[in-house]
């Protein structure tokens, strides 16, 4: 590893699959909401309590983040499957336009979503 | 090797001598599905992001009464599965890439199965359990 100089291309590479990571638990969050809509209202009220608390909505962002990068990521994976984008300048503007879509839609769904009543 | 090194009396297919050699003692099915579960939920992916945008801030009954509704269950329950495999091939992936101790390589193939089967399961079980409405 310490031989080569490190690309976006290859830090990019293990963000991939540090967002995926993150989003295998995360599943956890989506099974507590659908878990607890399926309960009840006080089982409800919980979940709501939590995603709403700072640190519910910052877990709630991250997530947002990884799985928007996650998916951009994946993306230019199915660019490069169909054969394509493997120049150096190709493959670094798939790269950096995974990086900031991902932060772009990111913040684009929290405003929707705050727009939305999210904030409540 | 090229095929001219290829001893010339073997009835073995060159993909017969390779098969169950790799990492996951398995072939390309998992790239594959990884590939299918992966285009299925980007497709899903507005959807998804909708019907949860819709759901915040409301209450348990209003949660429940749209979770119930058909296309609102079909569409998850179609995320949830797709999720579910892909992460299972995902983690193995990764699984394989780290963990060198054979034992305990299996063992943790087999709790990410474990995982992923009960994420989806758990998750199906209160979409439908809303849709029926019980």
């Amino acid at each position: 590893m310490q031989v080569y100089r490190w690309t976006l291309t290859m830090a990019l590479s293990i963000i991939h699959r540090a967002t995926g990571i993150a989003l295998y638990f995360g599943t956890l969050l989506l099974v507590w909401w659908l878990v607890a809509a399926a309960s009840g209202p006080a089982a409800y009220a919980h979940v709501q309590a939590f995603a709403g608390s700072i640190i519910g909505r910052l877990i709630v962002f991250g997530y947002t983040w990884a799985l928007m990068h996650h998916m951009l990521s994946g993306i230019r994976h199915f660019v490069w499957d169909l054969g394509y984008g493997f120049k150096a300048n190709e493959r670094e503007a798939l790269t950096w336009g995974a990086l900031i879509g991902g932060i772009a839609l990111t913040v684009l769904i929290w405003i929707i979503a705050y727009a939305n009543g999210g904030g409540r | 090797m090229s095929a001219s090194e290829t001893p010339k009396r073997s009835l073995r297919t060159p993909l017969g001598r390779v098969r169950n050699l790799g990492a996951a003692h398995s072939g390309t099915s998992d790239f594959w599905r990884q590939r299918i579960t992966g285009v299925a939920m980007t497709l899903l992916m507005i959807p998804a992001l909708v019907i949860i945008v819709m759901l915040l801030g409301r209450n348990q009954v209003y949660a429940a009464q749209t979770l119930s509704s058909i296309p609102v269950a079909v569409i998850l329950l179609l995320f949830i599965f797709a999720s579910a495999w892909h992460m299972k091939i995902g983690m193995q992936v990764v699984i394989e890439d780290y963990v060198h101790n054979e034992k305990l390589k299996l063992v943790s193939i087999m709790l990410n199965n474990f995982f992923s089967v009960a994420v989806a399961l758990a998750s199906t079980y209160a979409i439908l359990k809303l849709s029926s409405g019980v």
